[in-house]
């Protein structure tokens, strides 16, 4: 005999990610998950956003990585409280996994937390944690076919940042027809090119950022 | 690979259904899965009977019915069944809403139900 059933298979990560954004709000800390391929420039992101943000915002990290504490090393350098988790193999955080490092965090110290997902560019995009905001990071190396490709992150995504574009005189990367297919599966994109390298277009990333932040501290 | 996630949340779901058919046997569960979900159909048969050894739901189908990308004009109100991810009208490039193709569900379960199966016979 047939038992209907009629559930999401996500739907128990879908509760956690609603209590944890529950708690955020009570905190009024405003969380960004930013995904993106490993390599891509994700920690070398979030190194010029503490960088540019200190003194203005108080900053908590949590690191989401595979294995090693390498990444939440290199960012509680920077003096801002870092919690690692390492997800033992799997290629994405989830909403249990960031709540279960929520308790090692100060929330009435920080008014803006930033999660470095999983170096991936398919499995972040289906796991909601919470966040107020998805950002994704892709760089020119990586081909301006990619929102074709892996069109979900692109569509759960605010904000686009294409990075390395200092190396763009170097590589076949053709940035209109990236911008093209990107807006084509999210029309509601905001699509910033930015070196971290060189520092070229954070500002304007910066100013996305704190928009949003103040946005939700009201 | 978040195909073995996905088939511990599933294998949670059945857990929790088939503890009201004590003696019965699943033999198979429907899903419906969307092409935009990122769920690659294959990989997640075989982390589910990875998974489900030992449990419930050990030898057990799947059943996937993989729904396609449909999408509805805001503007011109025309609906389309797309092979590409384009949140944009092919006819008047307005913006789209997304009908379906984002599935990632449990539909139903197949099972033999052992203690009807006794009560009705004779």
């Amino acid at each position: 005999m047939e038992v209907k059933v009629v559930k999401r298979i996500l739907e128990a990560n879908e509760v956690i990610a609603q209590e944890n954004a529950r708690l955020f709000a009570e905190h009024g800390v405003y969380v960004l998950n930013l995904m993106g391929s490993p390599g891509t420039g994700k920690t070398s992101l979030l190194e010029r956003t503490l960088g540019a943000l200190r003194g203005r915002w108080r900053i908590g990290v949590i690191e989401g990585d595979i294995a090693t504490s390498r990444d939440a090393e290199r960012i509680a350098q920077h003096g801002v409280p870092t919690v690692q988790i390492n997800t033992g193999g799997a290629c994405h955080l989830d909403g249990n996994m960031v709540r279960g490092a929520l308790g090692e965090m100060d929330f009435d110290g920080i008014d803006l937390l930033i999660v470095e997902n999983v170096g991936n560019l398919v499995c972040p995009a289906e796991f909601r944690i919470g966040e107020d905001d998805k950002a994704m990071i892709l760089s020119v190396t990586e081909g301006e076919d990619k929102p074709l490709k892996y069109p979900l992150m692109f569509q759960v995504s605010s904000a686009l940042l294409l990075n390395k574009i200092d190396l763009l005189p170097y590589v076949d990367f053709d940035v209109e027809r990236f911008r093209e297919n990107a807006l084509k599966v999210n029309p509601r994109l905001t699509i910033m090119e930015i070196s971290c390298k060189t520092g070229e277009g954070i500002e304007r990333w910066i100013r996305w950022l704190e928009e949003r932040a103040q946005r939700k501290r009201g | 690979m978040h195909e073995m996630a996905i088939a511990q949340s599933l294998l949670e779901i059945i857990e929790g259904e088939m503890a009201s058919w004590p003696s019965s046997r699943l033999k198979e569960v429907k899903l419906r899965i969307g092409v935009l979900s990122g769920v690659v159909p294959e990989a997640l048969e075989f982390a589910f009977q990875v998974a489900s050894q030992g449990t419930v739901a050990e030898g057990a189908l799947l059943r996937i019915e993989r729904v396609p990308f449909r999408v509805r004009c805001e503007s011109c109100k025309r609906t389309f069944e797309e092979d590409l991810p384009f949140m944009v009208c092919p006819r008047c490039g307005g913006e789209v809403e997304i009908l379906s193709g984002r599935e990632l569900e449990i539909e139903s379960m197949e099972i033999e139900d052992g203690s009807q199966g006794r009560k009705e016979d004779p």
